[in-house]
This record gives C-alpha cells, sequence and structure tokens, in this order.
C-alpha cells in the first residue's frame, strides 16, 4: 500500500540529522567556504553519528544496521540542508564503504571495512566523473584491460573528495565486461594525485584530479570480482545526488521565506507581493516534487528492483530544480542575494554542481 | 513505512477502470468531441450500471476522528488512480459519467448523515442522475467570496435568486435527471465570506433554468451549463450547514475544504490526459525504431530524448504530488496545502506536456486524425478549473508564510 510516511526510527534519525545540520554545519558552512576547508571539530562530531559505520556488519565492527537507500535518501536532504559540501567531506568513506557492502568479496570486506569502524574518521572515497565535457555515467572512459591476470587501468579522473587522505580509492573503469570499480591503494605505481581543484561551489570539499597511467591491480582488487553488475552503485549516486539537491533546495527556500517576510516594500513585506509569492509557492511544490522522486527511486533499489529509469528522471529533475530555486531564492534577496553576508549565492553555486555531481555520493 | 507498491485493491480498481477508457471511451472520444452537446447514452448508460453508488466525481473528505476510528482507508488514493485511467480514456467522457459529482462532494462534506442519505441514496439506484456544483457567476469566478446569488428565508423555505455559469454536468443534473444542483448563495451580501452557503436544489425545481449551454476549447463531451434561478424555492432543510451567519468566517472555510478532497482528483484526471499523451509519443516513436535511452550523459541523447524525459519526469513529479495529498486524506491529515500543491502541479505539466507533445510529433500532432490535438485542448481546462493556478499558488503561498487571506490577495 503507497504510503509516505517514514519509519519512527527513520523519523529519529532524520531528526537526528536535522539537528545535526542545524546546529554544526550550518553554522560553520559559511566560514568553511570562505576558507575553503572542513573544520575538524565537524568531521570528528560527525563520525560518531556512525553514517559511515552504521551499516557495516558487527562482525566487521560497525553497528550492522541494514543499508537502507531509503534512509540514506531522508539522512542527504536533512545534512544537505545544513551543508552541501561538509555533507560530501563526512560522507565520502561510504563511496568505498557502501559499494564494498553491496558488491566486495569476502576477502574485499573482511581487507577494507574495519578500517571505517574506528574511533576517529577514516577517509575512503571513488573516482567516477572524468574531465570530459561529454562525461558519459553510462559508459566511461577510463578503460581496464586483462593484462596476464591482472588489470590494467588507465584513464583520467577529477571532482575525487579526499583523493589525497584517502585509505583506498574505488575507481570506476570500463572493462571489457562492462563497468567495473577497482580498490586502489594509494602510493600505488602509475596513480597520480594531482593538485587540489578550485571549483566555483562546494569550495570547503577537497576535490582532487586523479591520473591512472597504466595502474597494475591483481584481479583481487576488482570491486566484487568479475561481471558484478554496478548498475545499482551508479542509481544510487543519482539518487544520492537528488537527495542532496533536496536538502540545498530547502536551504535556499526557507532562507528566501525568513528574507520576503522580513523585508519590507511600498509599505508590506514583500512576500505579501504576488511576484514574491508565487516564486515562493512554486518553490515549496516543487522540493516536494524532487523528494517524492527521489523517494520512489529509493524505494525501488531498496527493493532491488531495476531503478535506471526512475533514478535518471530523479536525478534530472531533481538537479535542475535545485539550480531553479537556488537562483530564485537569490532573486527574492534581490541586490542582498548577491553579497556573499547571505548564503544564498553560495546554494547557487553549491547548487550548480548537481548535473556533475555523478559519483560524489550514494545512498 | 515510505512505499509507492499500490495495494492489490488498487491495482484491480486501475485495471478494470483501464479496460473500460481502452474499450468504452477510446473508441468514441473522437466522436463526442466533435458532436458537442450530443450524448453518448450508450456509454453512460453502461457507467452508471457498473459504477453506480460509487462517486467518480467527488472526493470523501475524513475527518480525523473518522480515520481514527476506521483506521487508515485507501478511498481518495484509489479514486485518484481510477480516475487516472478514465481520464487516460477522455477526459471528457469522464466528466459526463453520471454520478453525484462535486456537488455530491459538498454534501458528503458539508452535510449532517440525514442530508447524505436524502440527497446521495439515489445515485445507487433508479435511472442515471448527475449531481452538479453551481459556484462560478458571470460577475465572479475565484473569488467565490463575492457572490452575488441570494437566498432568502420564506417561511419555511429558502428564496434562491441569481445566476450560475461554468456548471458542470448543469444541464444533466438540473434538468435531465434525478440529480441536484449544489448553488452557493449568501444569506447576506454584506456578510462577506461568512455569509455564503449552500443548497441543495433538486432537479427540476421550479424556478431553475439551464439558458446556456456553453461551447469549449476542449472537454466537449461534458456538458458546461449557465443556469438561473429565479425564485426558486428550496425546503429549509436543503441548506449544508447552519443557517446562522456567525462572526467568523468558518462556515465559507467549511464549503471551501471539499476541495481539499476534490482537488487531487481533479490533479489525478490532468495526469491521465498528460499520460496519454505521453503514451502515444512513445509509441509513436516506437513505431518508427526510437526508443528513449536512460542513463545515457545527455549530451548524448537527441533533443527528442531529452524533450520526453523531462515531460516523462514531471508527469510523474505530479503524480506523486496527487498521490501525497490522496493519502493524506485516506490518513485523517489537513492536506489544504498538498491538495493545492498537486493541482498547481499538475494543471502546469497537463497543459505543458501536452503542448509539448503536439510539438514533437509535427503534423500528426496538429492533425484531428489522431487525438493529441484533441488531449491538448482538453488539457487546458485542468489548470483552470476547480482553482486556477493562480488561486492555487494564493493557497500553497498563504500555507507556506502563514498568511491570511487579508495579509496575502
Amino acid at each position: 500500500m503507497v504510503n509516505f510516511k517514514p519509519t519512527d526510527e527513520q523519523e529519529l534519525i532524520r531528526e537526528t540529522m536535522a539537528a545535526f545540520a542545524r546546529d554544526v554545519l550550518r553554522p560553520q558552512a559559511h566560514e568553511a567556504d570562505e576558507r575553503c576547508e572542513v573544520p575538524e571539530n565537524v568531521v570528528q562530531r560527525a563520525w560518531e553519528l556512525g553514517l559511515v559505520q552504521s551499516a557495516i556488519p558487527e562482525a566487521l565492527g560497525g553497528y550492522g544496521d541494514p543499508r537502507s537507500p531509503i534512509t540514506g535518501t531522508l539522512l542527504l536532504e536533512e545534512l544537505a540542508y545544513g551543508d552541501l559540501a561538509l555533507t560530501l567531506h563526512l560522507l565520502a568513506p561510504r563511496l568505498l564503504t557502501i559499494p564494498l557492502l553491496l558488491f566486495g568479496t569476502e576477502d574485499q570486506r573482511k581487507r577494507w571495512l574495519p578500517r571505517f569502524t574506528g574511533d576517529r574518521y577514516a577517509v575512503g572515497t571513488a573516482a567516477f566523473v572524468e574531465p570530459r565535457w561529454d562525461f558519459d555515467a553510462s559508459s566511461v572512459s577510463t578503460r581496464a584491460e586483462r593484462v596476464e591476470g591482472d588489470y590494467v587501468v588507465t584513464g583520467r579522473k577529477c571532482l575525487v573528495p579526499l583523493a589525497r587522505q584517502a585509505e583506498a580509492l574505488l575507481v570506476y573503469a570500463t572493462a571489457p565486461d562492462g563497468l567495473a570499480a577497482f580498490i586502489v591503494e594509494p602510493g600505488t605505481s602509475g596513480l597520480v594525485i594531482g593538485e587540489r581543484e578550485k571549483n566555483m561551489g562546494t569550495r570547503a570539499l577537497e576535490t582532487y584530479p586523479v591520473g591512472l597511467e597504466g595502474v597494475r591491480l591483481p584481479a583481487g582488487s576488482r570491486l566484487g570480482g568479475e561481471g558484478a553488475d554496478l548498475e545499482p552503485l551508479v542509481n544510487a549516486s543519482r539518487v544520492a545526488t537528488a537527495a542532496l539537491a533536496v536538502g540545498v533546495s530547502r536551504a535556499a527556500f526557507e532562507y528566501g521565506v525568513a528574507y520576503a517576510k522580513e523585508r519590507r516594500a511600498f509599505g508590506v513585506a514583500i512576500a505579501q507581493k504576488q511576484a514574491i509569492a508565487f516564486m515562493l509557492a512554486t518553490m515549496a511544490t516543487e522540493i516536494d516534487a524532487m523528494r517524492l522522486l527521489a523517494w520512489e527511486a529509493a524505494w525501488r533499489l531498496e527493493r532491488g528492483q531495476p531503478a535506471t529509469r526512475e533514478s535518471c528522471l530523479a536525478r534530472d529533475y531533481a538537479s535542475k530544480a535545485a539550480l531553479k530555486i537556488t537562483d530564485d531564492a537569490v532573486q527574492v534577496l534581490g541586490g542582498h542575494g548577491y553579497i556573499r553576508d547571505h548564503p544564498v549565492e553560495q546554494w547557487l553555486r553549491d547548487a550548480r554542481g548537481f548535473t556533475t555531481f555523478d559519483g560524489l555520493a550514494i545512498v | 513505512m515510505i512505499d509507492f507498491e499500490l495495494s492489490e485493491n488498487v491495482k484491480m480498481m486501475r485495471q478494470m477502470t483501464h479496460a473500460v477508457a481502452e474499450q468504452a471511451m477510446r473508441p468514441i472520444s473522437r466522436e463526442y468531441d466533435e458532436r458537442e452537446h450530443e450524448k453518448p447514452w450508450d456509454f453512460l448508460n453502461m457507467m452508471w450500471e457498473v459504477s453506480r453508488g460509487t462517486s467518480f466525481g467527488g472526493g470523501s473528505e475524513r475527518k480525523a476522528k473518522d480515520a481514527a476510528r476506521e483506521g487508515p482507508s485507501e478511498k481518495n488514493f484509489a479514486m485518484c488512480t481510477s480516475v487516472e485511467e478514465l481520464c487516460w480514456g477522455d477526459v471528457g467522457l469522464y466528466l459526463s459519467i453520471p454520478n453525484s459529482g462535486l456537488g455530491g462532494a459538498a454534501v458528503a462534506a458539508a452535510g449532517t448523515p440525514a442530508q447524505k442519505e436524502r440527497f446521495l441514496a439515489r445515485f445507487s439506484s433508479g435511472k442515471p442522475k448527475w449531481g452538479a456544483m453551481a459556484i462560478t457567476e458571470p460577475s465572479c469566478g475565484s473569488d467565490s467570496s463575492a457572490i452575488q446569488t441570494t437566498a432568502v428565508r420564506d417561511g419555511d423555505h429558502w428564496l434562491l435568486n441569481g445566476t450560475k455559469i461554468f456548471c458542470t454536468s448543469g444541464l444533466m443534473a438540473a434538468e435531465k435527471s434525478e440529480g441536484f444542483v449544489v448553488v452557493w448563495a449568501t444569506l447576506d451580501r454584506s456578510a462577506g465570506r461568512a455569509g455564503i452557503r449552500a443548497f441543495v436544489v433538486d432537479a427540476g425545481t421550479p424556478g431553475m433554468y439551464v439558458t446556456k449551454v456553453e461551447k469549449k476549447l476542449g472537454i466537449r463531451a461534458s456538458d458546461t451549463a449557465t443556469i438561473v434561478l429565479e425564485d426558486c424555492r428550496v425546503p429549509l432543510d436543503n441548506i449544508l450547514g447552519s443557517p446562522e451567519i456567525p462572526k467568523t468566517s468558518e462556515g465559507f472555510k467549511g464549503a471551501m475544504a471539499t476541495f481539499d478532497a476534490t482537488r487531487p482528483i481533479v490533479a489525478a484526471s490532468a495526469i491521465g490526459v498528460a499520460r496519454a499523451a505521453l503514451d502515444f509519443v512513445r509509441d509513436t516513436l516506437k513505431e518508427h525504431g526510437i526508443e528513449v535511452r536512460y542513463g545515457v550523459s545527455p549530451h548524448k541523447l537527441t533533443a527528442l530524448e531529452r524533450d520526453f524525459m523531462e515531460m516523462e519526469a514531471q508527469v510523474q513529479a505530479a503524480r506523486l504530488l496527487v498521490w501525497r495529498a490522496a493519502w493524506m486524506i485516506d490518513n485523517g491529515m489537513r492536506n489544504n496545502l498538498e491538495a493545492s500543491m498537486s493541482k498547481a502541479k499538475a494543471g502546469l505539466v497537463v497543459t505543458q506536456v501536452t503542448q509539448k507533445a503536439v510539438e514533437l510529433l509535427g503534423p500528426l500532432g496538429y492533425s484531428r486524425q489522431c487525438l493529441l490535438e484533441k488531449w491538448m485542448r482538453d488539457a487546458k481546462i485542468s489548470d483552470i478549473y476547480e482553482g486556477t493556478q493562480q488561486i492555487n499558488q494564493l493557497i500553497i503561498a498563504r500555507r507556506i508564510l502563514g498568511y491570511s487571506s487579508k495579509a496575502l490577495s
């Protein structure tokens, strides 16, 4: 039976994340953006929330909660409402842990997952996006060729979060039998991590270009071994993008509402003018629409059903809507929206990334 | 728990209504678009036989306490999914199906148990009957608080005087069946909203006349009537709600609450039309060997594929908003905001999607040999009736801003 009510447990998680976003992330978001760095206290406090450890089995040191794309969607929206860059930083380890949970071989899981169950934040990441204008998530250009029982991976990646500190990188490449991912340790010969990138938005998030110059990897480093169909991971990333877009949009919308009720022109609050009120009404409707699309796609993922169509529609819809909503929020604030004293310009810069953020988060 | 799986009951109803849409509606769709003001009696009689006693036009408002007592229902949700199917068939024909319609929804929402029995029981037996709602007047549409039609007490009757326009199924409800028209009138013009009440006027009541049946852009199978009330006498207890004029406008708000149940249904009808257009475009492309590719970089897609995906996402977004709004009533939640969101979104989406579909198929879209052009004409009404796009925007804005109608007008 169709139902739009999260479980009590999900509500609890959502409230916890909302409080964390409100009390910890948002107050530090501006400075983090200006200084292009993530405050250390944020990282440790988030780690203690168990965002990464929760889905790791108890036997491997985690909490053993089942991984749920729906819960993930709720969680990502709340955190992104606090700040997108900080969220992507905090959740970066999941780019490695969730694929391991879903597809990792016994050896891979035992070897890597315990590293993410300690007392301190441990970095994991994934290299998915490639520095080309026509980057295609359905056929990445990085190649993995079989050579004498090993794989040799060649290509270029970009927007790889925290590549320099990572325990390991999950590198996506096209293998002879389709999309594959490889667990690559830092220091592997041929793995070249470049200078930190400078991006328009999510400035606090460290991202790096990564070169793979004939990186030779044992077959055992291929996630799930030969033949694993990784489409669910790509879809989980699409749904994550949609969920994050909802969070950023809601931040901009709520700020716009508060401002429009405060700011007066022609003797009334500008929110009392239909030109402004209707923009806000559309923003509210679109936020709910994008959230429901994200939920539906997440629900399909959770049931293990094919979800490529739904995930793509949710992600495309949400990334467009988020851009429009954050742009409108800047417009509601007028000249003030353009000034960095208000956060809306940051949300616009952040939201512009959603069409490019494939593989930067996962539910 | 968040779930998007339709229940077995809803799936079954959807299957049945789809069969009706495909087998009984589509084959006569064009004919009754062209033969405006003629009635497809075989279809209407058949629909009366299979669906009488249900209300494919009206919603059912559920009070929180009912929901608490009876547990969650799926009534409104099932209605929305069924209406989507029927309107995938033909929205004009759907609107013409004999049932208590919007008038029935008003009685269900604001009537006493005795009134519900007296007015609604007739829709379960006998010959086909229609219920209609008469709000709009020549000088007021969206601003229903400006209603000029008067209700004056005269002994044990009310005397109604005024002119109502754009009354859906008004001809069938007022003159061609033993149905009724719910007429909105003011007890006291100086009392504004607080003085407005709805009155049930039985078909054939002396003093109620249909003076015009409109010619329209679309939904031509459905009659849209002008109804004149001239010293029309209705019994005292045909008033819905209290005859007292309170200091506040609670009564008016109560009447407006009918829309919280009906807007998601109207929105669902829009989704049906939009889906008809989407399906037609998809099938036509398929016939020519074109399949939309999902997951491929947008840079590699054709403009056609990108347009189609955009339309598809818009329709699904609107559908989920409709589902949520219906689900909320079924679970006893107030859904004023969400009902308006669903209606505003669906009305706009169906308008844009059908217009785009005509564009995508070029001369095929424009030709009356196909139904696409009809759907585009039919679609537009979704963004107008049951609260225009702008009125729904206004309601959404007031809700999210916490403004009264005075603060934001």
